[in-house]
């Protein structure tokens, strides 16, 4: 369970998120949705520790987001930020073995190495394993790197809007492989979504933020809807019911 | 693979030591070895503190072309000396022991590096442009205020300036070896007990954050360690441009992995076999008619270039 309270954030007299309190179950998926500039990211990023916290706290089962338990919250929660480039060229499996440094600081032992082998077989990479990282496509590139956050070996994994420039199909694979983690290894999935459309369709649970605020959570069903578009996001659209899924025309 | 690159290269450097240390030699042999083996120490240390200093800087700031030297490090260096010369007289600057020179200029281009570069690197994202571009100026900034002292100096007070403001490899200051050499050794020890953390922080700050390293904090350990290899090789024999953009890349072409514990070695080896070897050449098949540094800077100039050339087209 991921516990935000009163958090607010301010960049230069701009009032980026204010007095934000929000309860992140544990287990499945929770979606964070909003309109640009609504301050998802921002929110991503202080549970990310990824930001300095101006005033408020987050605590992770019970443990604070704070720079002393640095080492302890990489154990615990794992995350994947939206643009990664690296300035070295690393080999697939190089990538995947950093995912271990939480728990061996580097000096890889014969449990480090099982790991490492065993989050290749899963996201089917062992084939790639030697293969440098900027040799491969975008979809197979976003694989490996949830593969490092798999090795890591983490109870939360949170990803900021991880579908961007990945086609239909390394989107709707990636946010399978999502779901499987979420269902058969039972961790705790956070990702900052643009398409509320993969959101409705795969997340669990929504939470929707405008202007700096929780403007309302709860299931897809319930959120997507037309009100919600017409107030949150400022658009008339029109809402389909696909089987049980909400589908907003485009 | 990995033995292979590093064992070719130990041993191309200890033939060019032998060569350095042989190669027509004449009359009594203790002199030589004594005169010669300072020198080869000097070089080896130059080499290997220039090389490592690069690598770190290039991993805290991301980036395979930047050097401390373009950033302006020694051009920070020099200023430092030349309003010492210029402030408290080149008798008085002449007479004060080397090794309080040294260590005043140690700690003022420590505090500097951190002042300047420190706040630049603190951000949580890099503006890399910015930085390069900041870097540049504050180079442009330190050389121009020095020529500016020059101008002003009296011409006997700047022959001294001179003397540490261009890179020398036949007259090295020798009185300063020894603590150069302690120096080194620690800061080489420091850097290899970080080279683990160093691997993590060339992920970039959100994947380094996501592991759990503090990344300003090892940020600014890193760059105090850069301004003391930077400090101690300018000391021993003035700036050095390209030396180590020449080393790390071609350390980083023939490196089988990029990971810091191949990468400080294979470019301390690269280093030690260009000045070595280069030194040697230049002294006994030469005949001294071109000063190394001069040699080393046209190669790595065109080394920047094709970097910079390689990166705008992919």
């Amino acid at each position: 369970m991921i516990v935000v309270e009163n958090l607010n954030y301010s960049v230069a007299s701009a009032q980026i998120l204010t007095d934000v309190s929000v309860t992140l179950p544990k287990g499945g998926i929770t979606a964070l949705i909003g309109p640009n500039g609504a301050g998802k990211s921002s929110l991503f990023s202080h549970i990310a520790r990824l930001l300095p916290m101006q005033s408020g706290r987050i605590t992770v089962d019970g443990m604070d987001v704070a720079p002393a338990n640095r080492q302890a919250l990489a154990r615990k929660l794992a995350i994947l930020p939206q643009q990664v480039h690296f300035a070295t060229r690393l080999t697939v499996k190089e990538l995947v073995q950093f995912g271990r440094y939480p728990h061996c600081q580097g000096r890889l032992g014969a449990e480090d190495h099982e790991m490492v082998e065993a989050s290749l077989a899963a996201f089917g990479l062992t084939a790639l394993a030697d293969r440098f990282l900027d040799t491969l496509s975008g979809g197979q590139r976003h694989k490996a790197h949830v593969a490092m956050t798999y090795a890591q070996d983490t109870g939360y994994l949170l990803l900021d809007e991880p579908l961007n420039n990945l086609d239909i199909a390394a989107s709707r694979a990636l946010m399978t492989l999502l779901r499987w983690l979420a269902d058969e290894e039972g961790k705790t999935i956070v990702i900052v979504l643009h398409d509320i459309n993969f959101a409705a369709h795969y997340a669990d649970h929504l939470v929707v933020l405008k202007d700096g605020r929780i403007e309302r959570e709860g299931s897809p069903v319930d959120m997507v809807t037309g009100a919600l578009l017409a107030d949150v996001f400022g658009t008339d659209a029109q809402v389909a019911l696909v089987g049980a899924t909400p589908f907003v025309m485009p | 693979m990995r033995a292979r690159s590093m064992l070719i290269c130990g041993v191309l450097l200890t033939v060019c030591c032998g060569l350095f240390m042989t190669l027509e030699a004449r009359g009594n042999w203790d002199f030589v070895l004594w005169f010669r083996g300072r020198k080869l120490a000097a070089l080896l240390l130059v080499g290997v503190a220039v090389s490592t200093a690069t690598l770190l800087f290039q991993t805290i700031s991301r980036n395979h072309i930047l050097t401390p030297s373009t950033m302006g490090f020694d051009a920070l260096f020099t200023l430092i000396v030349t309003l010492a010369v210029f402030t408290i007289g080149a008798a008085g600057y002449n007479h004060l022991p080397s090794e309080l020179v040294f260590f005043v200029n140690l700690f003022l281009l420590i505090g500097a590096a951190l002042l300047l570069f420190g706040t630049l690197l603190g951000q949580h994202r890099v503006d890399l442009m910015r930085m390069v571009l900041t870097g540049i100026i504050f180079g442009f900034l330190f050389r121009s205020l020095t020529s500016f002292v020059f101008r002003m100096i009296d011409p006997s007070e700047f022959a001294t300036i001179q003397v540490s403001s261009y890179a020398r490899f036949n007259y090295i200051e020798l009185n300063l070896l020894w603590l150069a050499a302690g120096l080194t050794l620690v800061t080489l020890l420091l850097c290899w007990r970080m080279r683990r953390q160093l691997d993590i922080l060339s992920l970039g700050f959100e994947i380094a954050t996501n592991l759990g390293e503090p990344v300003a904090k090892r940020q600014k350990q890193a760059l105090v360690l850069v301004a003391v290899l930077v400090a101690v090789s300018t000391a021993l024999v003035g700036p050095v441009a390209f030396l180590g953009l020449l080393v790390v890349s071609i350390a980083r072409l023939i490196a089988p992995n990029e990971t810091h514990a191949m990468l400080i070695p294979l470019s301390a080896l690269i280093a030690g076999i260009v000045l070595v070897g280069g030194q040697t050449i230049l002294e006994r098949v030469l005949g001294m008619s071109t000063p190394l540094a001069v040699v080393i800077d046209f190669v790595g100039g065109f080394v920047f270039l094709a970097l910079l050339l390689r990166k705008g087209w992919t």
